[in-house]
């Protein structure tokens, strides 16, 4: 998989991150993704809302977002596999989304080592100056051939 | 000396069910994932009822990892409130009937959570049990725990930390 330029390795996380079933039910959209960078927006949407009485958008749609984001980040990485699952992924919320505003992630995958993939990751409403949330998360990086992957993107 | 009479059966459960109905119903991203609750006496079980729209990984098919994080989110933060209002309902301090779905008054935010992914969530249906490990005036700490076939075998489990609603906001 490390043989692939890195245009073909982003074709490719593109291609697969645009085909979560999950992902396209949350409308996420892939803007920009490359050497282990990745940006993912999506829209707001009443379905979403975990707080009736305010429209704020629920913490675990930002969730799914943020470890879209994390995972497409990993594949795009010119040193990890093409496919990975999370292990383990920490979320903090900042404050709450503006009501009525699209949710950025952008997401960065730092450092890979032979089996793991280290992440960060940020979302944005219209405010780029006051974070909504930040995570940190742990992917698989395996590289064996014919072991079985766990989970993809998980 | 005599005790009173305890309640009839049915008019405790339905105080319960109302409560626990107020506290679930009506958030729209909760109904959307299709995520419900069970109750035995005051043990809440989660249950996330599998459905296509909840895959991350098409070729395996395997659960997505963010629909995951926020069935172990909404488990937590359901048990949470949960916890907070049953004190409130059996003391009578809060009238169940008068809850509006969705509109309750004191909510945990969520500030931190860690999930930690131990297997892959196959095609099936989730379960999902919280359980409040530190829960002080302004701050909570809840685990949670979620399997499929199996209660022995997790496929996540996670902790959060929350704030705790303002009692006299």
């Amino acid at each position: 998989m490390n043989g692939l330029t890195p245009e073909k390795k982003a074709e490719i996380a593109k291609r697969f991150t645009e085909a979560i079933p999950h992902s396209k039910a949350l409308g996420m959209e892939l803007t920009r993704i490359g050497n282990g960078e990745a940006f993912i927006e999506m829209p707001y949407d009443e379905r979403f809302i975990g707080d009736p009485r305010t429209g704020v958008i629920h913490g675990g749609a930002v969730s799914a977002l943020l470890d879209t984001c994390c995972g497409a980040s990993v594949m795009s990485h010119s040193r990890a596999p093409a496919i990975t699952a999370t292990i383990d992924l920490r979320i903090d919320y900042m404050r709450p989304a503006t009501p009525g505003q699209k949710i950025r992630a952008h997401a960065t995958c730092y450092r890979v080592t032979k089996s793991v993939a280290f992440v960060r990751a940020v979302a944005m409403d219209d405010d780029d100056d006051r974070p909504v949330a930040t995570a940190a998360g742990t992917f698989t990086a395996d590289h064996a051939p014919g072991r079985k992957s766990s989970e993809a993107l998980s | 000396m005599s005790r009173p009479r305890p309640e009839p059966v049915h008019v405790v459960q339905k105080r319960r069910d109302a409560a626990l109905r107020a506290l679930v119903h009506g958030v729209p991203y909760v109904e959307f994932l299709g995520i419900e609750f069970d109750r035995r006496g005051d043990e809440l079980t989660a249950l996330l009822p599998f459905a296509d729209k909840l895959i991350g990984n098409p070729m395996l098919p395997a659960i997505h990892g963010g629909v995951t994080a926020a069935f172990l989110e909404t488990s937590a933060i359901i048990e949470l409130g949960w916890s907070i209002l049953w004190d409130q309902i059996e003391s009578g301090q809060v009238d169940p009937e008068e809850l509006t779905p969705g509109q309750l008054p004191q909510f945990p935010k969520t500030i931190g959570f860690t999930v930690d992914y131990l297997r892959s969530g196959l095609p099936r249906n989730a379960y999902a049990r919280a359980r409040v490990v530190r829960s002080g005036r302004r701050y909570a700490s809840v685990h949670v725990e979620a399997w499929q076939d199996n209660r022995d075998k997790l496929f996540a489990q996670a902790t959060g930390h929350f704030l705790m609603p303002m009692m006299d906001e």
